[in-house]
């Protein structure tokens, strides 16, 4: 089960908390993996930890142009590619009389606007070779909302929106495209929360722990194995229990 | 040149599982072929491919017959 032997994948926000831990579970399940984010040494570090076939491919996903190239760059490194999983994502959370147009901007860019190009970009050679797996990893906070967060939830929400619409037009060609919506991770971007802040949400949680990368990852493979080509336009939700949608 | 229309037909052909024979000039490729609009893409992606050319997102959209995608092949090969 879950066997990705032969296929390729890219991961953005391979850096990070989540996205190496994804990486890491698609190179275990025997994908070819191409790892992108800003930090080139990070990238480095992480693709030393796979023992399978990797490549990094550094992209600053707020230049529209880098963008538009990398899944080129990427099918240079490792081949065709078979799935993609956006996951990078930032978050400048303001409550909204306070938020200015770069919280905005920044944050859509990075979050909605790099997704719809890097699934542009790669939809074409998957409806080719009739295959792909498109997986953009959301947040359950949009779908729920928080305050706080109106620029980073409308990012998210929007994930949902466009992965669902995108499903219906490219279903009859054998690519699926869904999301993740992690609950409370561990991970550098919940590392900077208040302590006060992490144990309120904590009560939260009828898991009563944070989630691990590793959660999310197992979503990951599952979504990109041919044992879930039956299933598209869904949000799967990964969060202890927090919020059952 | 004058193959261009005969190597159009056999994309249009297999793509769309069609009759060679109502793969004329004047044939609508939604209307007279069932093609939907997905299926466009993919057949302007494998003319793109055959003719070694590129056909932009705006031409794309006037692409609408079998005569349509054969004009604008030989102006462009
Ligand atoms: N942690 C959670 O509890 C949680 C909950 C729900 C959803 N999520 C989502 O899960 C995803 C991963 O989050 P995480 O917790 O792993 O966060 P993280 O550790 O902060 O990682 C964020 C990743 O995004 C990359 N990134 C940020 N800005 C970028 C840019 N402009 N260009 C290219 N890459 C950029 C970073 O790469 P560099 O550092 O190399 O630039 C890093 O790899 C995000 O989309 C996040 O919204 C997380």
């Amino acid at each position: 089960m879950f066997d990705l032997t032969g296929r390729t994948a890219l991961v953005t926000g391979a850096s990070g908390g989540i996205g190496r831990a994804i990486a890491q579970a698609l190179s275990e399940a025997g994908a070819k993996v191409a790892l992108s984010g800003t930090r080139e040494n990070v990238l480095e570090e992480v693709a030393a930890t796979l023992k399978g076939e990797s490549a990094i491919v550094p992209c600053n996903l707020s230049d529209e142009e880098a963008v538009n190239g990398l899944v080129s760059k990427t099918e240079e490194a490792i081949g065709p590619l078979d799935i993609l999983v956006a996951n990078a994502g930032i978050t400048r959370d303001k409550l909204l009389m306070q938020m200015n147009d770069d919280d905005w901007n920044d944050v859509l860019s990075v979050n909605l606007g790099s997704y719809f190009r890097l699934t542009k970009s790669c939809v074409r050679g998957m409806m080719k070779r009739r295959h792909g797996r498109i997986i953009g990893i959301t947040s359950i906070v949009g779908v729920t909302g928080n305050p706080g967060q109106t620029n980073y939830c409308a990012s998210k929400a929007g994930m949902i929106g466009f992965t669902k619409s995108l499903a219906q037009e490219v279903a009859s060609r054998g690519i699926t495209a869904n999301t993740i919506a992690p609950g409370f991770i561990a991970s550098p971007m919940t590392d900077v929360l208040p302590d006060n802040q992490k144990e309120a949400l904590l009560r939260q949680i009828p898991s009563g722990r944070l989630g691990e990368g590793a959660d999310i990852a197992a979503a990951a493979v599952y979504l990109a194995s041919n044992e879930a080509a039956y299933v598209t336009g869904q949000t799967l939700h990964v969060n202890g229990g927090m919020a059952m949608i | 040149m004058s193959d261009v229309l005969e190597r159009v037909k056999k994309i249009v052909v297999e793509n769309l599982d069609v009759d060679g024979d109502k793969v004329v000039e004047s044939a609508s490729f939604i209307d007279d072929l069932g093609a939907d609009s997905l299926d466009l893409v993919e057949l302007v992606m494998a003319f793109e491919e055959e003719f070694n050319i590129e056909i932009p997102d705006d031409v794309q959209e006037s692409i609408r017959t079998v005569g349509d995608a054969v004009t604008h092949i030989k102006a462009h090969i």
